[in-house]
């Protein structure tokens, strides 16, 4: 310390507890992990036209596969609304339940508890770990550390590996990688993040949490005097004693053992009876030891416990504690609620009522309109006709809103087949761009008018997409 | 500068103080430090071997010889490796059979229009619309023929272009000095009412049968084969006014545009014709036309540099 350029890290070995909270992490880590994994391996039959993974990330072809859903590049607000939804959500449970995310979702959570049960594992509880750090390196050793190290490297490649199956199909990629034949790209995302998980599991840990992570400070922001947070309530606890010296002097001391279990317990290394601070990620596993202690000397549990600032006040003052649950109902909760269940409603709705075709139309702007040898007028536009189902349709663009006479053709149909009605067959899971000249008689008189997009097949489905009908002096 | 060790949190301070303000000394990880180090041992080996510092006229080059200039140069050559291919089947095939293989008649279109925007859109515009004297493209009118073969054939021997002896050529003589006045009134309204814009009068009519019908034909109808324009219809190169009409035939202002060959490939000559043809104007082929040689093609394709 002192005038020291840097501060040597200080390995966390956190001890083994087991309670509600403990339990709870063991669940969210097994749901996490096994949807991580799992997912991309679901098989979805789309028919010949579109892959059979249910889940599929399609960057080649611009297609993101949900189950029965699928994601065109121009829906792409369903992706932001998603992302606004998770926005959303990480507020209201920030504002009710404080840094819940951080103490049980968050990747590097996650796979820090991971890899501390593996240490576990390998090197016994925290006694046992601390005393193997600072034992020289004896074979023994070696050995352990070099099996311990090769789990974090099978368990980060495991992790890599995962990430890009939902990239492409999976069991494809999983032979073409193991052969040599996939994508560099597929080898370099599996290098980096199994580097990156190795490194920023099995060795940074809680210095992640610490220093890279911007979310602690934005989170620490999101809280307020009535969100639910650990807290150590020490107008009980102190003055600290053991137990010896609080038999000693009955009344001089507070219901904390000073044991240190809270400390020997959490993941990031952080006393709780110091107050809140940044290091704390809300996991509770320090209520899970505390009440546990508080079980054996026969005392009443919540020494530390979820609670927000205003109860502690209000407790510290001297009135009884208050449910947990009391805290999540409030106005702000309440409306973040109201708004993250809106946005998903809306979203809902957009989902079901959308169809699975649709027409862009851009007229051409240079030139804008065209002067025959007869007089008539033609303008050129270029239609985007999106098939959005798994099979090839036959589609109809029709004229409507223009005068007698109007005609168009494509440039495939040319103009001795021009007509007010056209047909084209738009592939499978396809965009279809079609240049269209649309010809008026001279002397018709212009007008806005509309292309009409009618799928022929049982559904009917229709688009409507209104332009302009330039003319000279009226471009 | 006195230190001394804070109550609260027991850490040092640096000994600064600002309106009764301390700073602790809260030292750095010291894996941040080694990764601020890493970044400065990268600085100096990136130094080393790429292009980075700035001296009197130019950069230092780096051991590594890479340069951006390099790296466009091999992205620009597999770029043409990969167009290779398309290139020389356009080459191969007759142009009039182009639009019997859509894929490659749209690669040629699209070649093209990439060409068009280098060479052509400084007469006939961007969107290849013209403008009075240059003719539009867009139109179903064409002076000297609208076929595939036709306007390959004026791109590449160009419009009374001198130095081509194939050039397309034709002069419409100046009536200057040779009519009256009256008679150029008169003619002039015969010429505008043959698309329904001006009075005709039996001295006019005769006016124009006599000096006009060869080339123009007797209802005004042009002659592509001899670039005469045709009067009866709504499209004017030079103006449907009646002063430009008599501006016309008094001093007539004769287009000029250069023949590609030799400055262009054939194959970027055939697909810019491709792309003057989709315009929507585009005239089918008539059935019998004179096939072009397209071994030649493929052996000047190979040796002419494709960007023209
Ligand atoms: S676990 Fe409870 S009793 Fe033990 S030191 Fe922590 S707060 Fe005190
Ligand atoms: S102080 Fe308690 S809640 Fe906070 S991180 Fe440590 S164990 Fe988890």
């Amino acid at each position: 310390m002192g005038s020291a350029l840097y501060e040597k890290g200080k390995t966390v070995h956190n001890k083994r507890i087991d309670g509600p909270f403990r339990r709870f992490k063991w669940l969210v880590m097994l749901v996490t992990l096994g949807i991580y994994y799992v997912t991309p391996w679901i098989r979805w039959d789309r028919g010949p036209y579109a892959p059979d993974q249910a889940v599929l990330v399609d960057l080649a072809n611009r297609r993101f596969y949900m189950f029965d859903i699928e994601i065109w590049p121009h829906e792409f607000y369903f992706v932001a609304g998603l992302l606004i939804m998770a926005g959303i959500g990480l507020f209201l449970v920030t504002s009710a339940v404080g840094r819940a995310w951080c103490g049980y979702a968050c990747p590097q959570t996650v796979w820090t508890d991971l890899f501390q049960h593996v240490d576990r594992f390998f090197d016994g509880d925290r006694n046992a770990r601390m005393r193997l750090d600072k034992a020289p390196w004896t074979p023994a050793k070696i050995a352990r550390r070099s099996a311990k190290w090769a789990v974090y490297l099978a368990i980060a490649f495991w992790t890599g590996g995962a990430w890009i199956m939902y990239f492409a199909d999976a069991p494809t990629l999983t032979r073409d990688f193991w052969t040599g034949n996939a994508a560099p790209v597929a080898y370099a995302t599996v290098a980096i993040l199994t580097g990156t998980t190795f490194w920023l599991g099995g060795f940074m840990r809680e210095q992640v949490c610490i220093y890279m992570c911007p979310w602690p400070r934005i989170q620490t922001a999101m809280l307020d005097e009535k969100s639910l947070i650990v807290t150590y309530k020490d107008w009980r606890g102190e003055q600290r004693g053991s137990l010896k010296k609080a038999a000693k002097n009955p009344d001089q001391y507070g219901d904390c053992i000073d044991c240190n279990m809270c400390v020997a317990v959490c993941p990031t290394g952080v006393d709780i009876r110091e107050g809140q601070q940044i290091g704390c990620i809300t996991c509770g596993l320090c209520i899970d030891a505390c009440d546990r202690v508080m079980k054996e000397v026969g005392r009443p549990r919540g020494l530390i416990d979820y609670a927000t600032l205003d109860q502690c006040k209000a407790e510290a003052a001297g009135a009884p504690p208050t449910p947990a649950w009391k805290a999540l109902l409030r106005p702000r909760t309440l409306i973040y609620f109201t708004v993250w269940a809106g946005l998903g409603a809306g979203l809902l709705f957009a989902l079901g009522t959308r169809t699975h075709t649709d027409l862009t139309v851009s007229p051409d702007r240079n030139p804008p309109f065209m002067l025959l040898k007869d007089g008539s007028v033609r303008n050129a536009y270029t239609l985007r006709l999106r098939n959005m189902e798994a099979r090839p349709r036959d589609m109809e663009i029709a004229l409507e809103g223009l005068p007698q006479g109007a005609v168009m053709w494509t440039e495939s149909v040319s103009m001795e087949n021009a007509a007010r009605v056209q047909t084209v067959t738009v592939p499978a899971n396809a965009t279809e761009v079609l240049r269209v000249y649309v010809l008026l008689p001279e002397g018709a008189p212009a007008n806005a008018f509309a292309f009409r997009l009618t799928s022929l097949d049982e559904q009917r489905e229709q688009d409507v997409t209104e332009t302009t009908f330039a003319m000279p002096g009226n471009e | 500068m006195t230190k001394r060790i804070d109550e609260p949190t027991g850490t040092e301070t640096v000994g600064h103080e600002w309106d009764g303000i301390e700073e602790l000394n809260t030292p750095l990880p010291r894996w941040w430090l080694y990764t601020f180090y890493a970044t400065i041992v990268f600085a100096a080996i990136y130094v080393v071997l790429y292009p980075a510092w700035p001296m009197i006229d130019r950069a230092t080059q780096g051991t590594l010889g890479w340069s951006s200039r390099g790296d466009l140069a091999r992205e620009m050559t597999a770029a043409d490796m990969a167009r290779q291919s398309t290139v020389e089947r356009i080459a191969a095939t007759d142009i009039e059979k182009l639009p019997a293989d859509p894929e490659l008649m749209q690669a040629a279109i699209a070649g093209g229009a990439a060409a068009f925007k280098v060479n052509c859109v400084q007469c006939h515009g961007a969107g290849a619309a013209g403008s009075p004297g240059y003719p539009n493209l867009n139109d179903d009118d064409w002076i000297w023929g609208g076929t595939l073969t036709d306007i390959q054939y004026t791109l590449t021997h160009g419009i009374r272009w001198e130095g081509a002896e194939e050039t397309r050529a034709n002069f419409m003589p100046a009536f200057q000095g040779m009519f009256e006045p009256a008679q150029v009134n008169a003619l002039a309204g015969h010429v505008l009412s043959l698309s329904g814009k001006g009075r005709s009068s039996a001295a006019g009519a005769q006016l124009f049968a006599d000096n006009c019908a060869a080339c123009h034909g007797s209802g005004g109808e042009g002659s592509p084969p001899m670039g005469a324009p045709a009067l009866n219809d709504a499209i004017w190169l030079f103006g449907d006014t009646e002063a430009a009409v008599k501006a016309q035939i008094l001093a007539p202002r004769h287009g000029v545009m250069p023949a590609w060959q030799g400055r262009l490939d054939p194959v970027t000559i055939k697909m810019l014709a491709a792309y003057v043809h989709s315009r929507g104007g585009g005239q089918k082929a008539a059935p019998a036309q004179p096939a072009t040689d397209a071994a030649s093609d493929v052996a000047a394709a190979a040796k002419a540099d494709p960007n023209g």
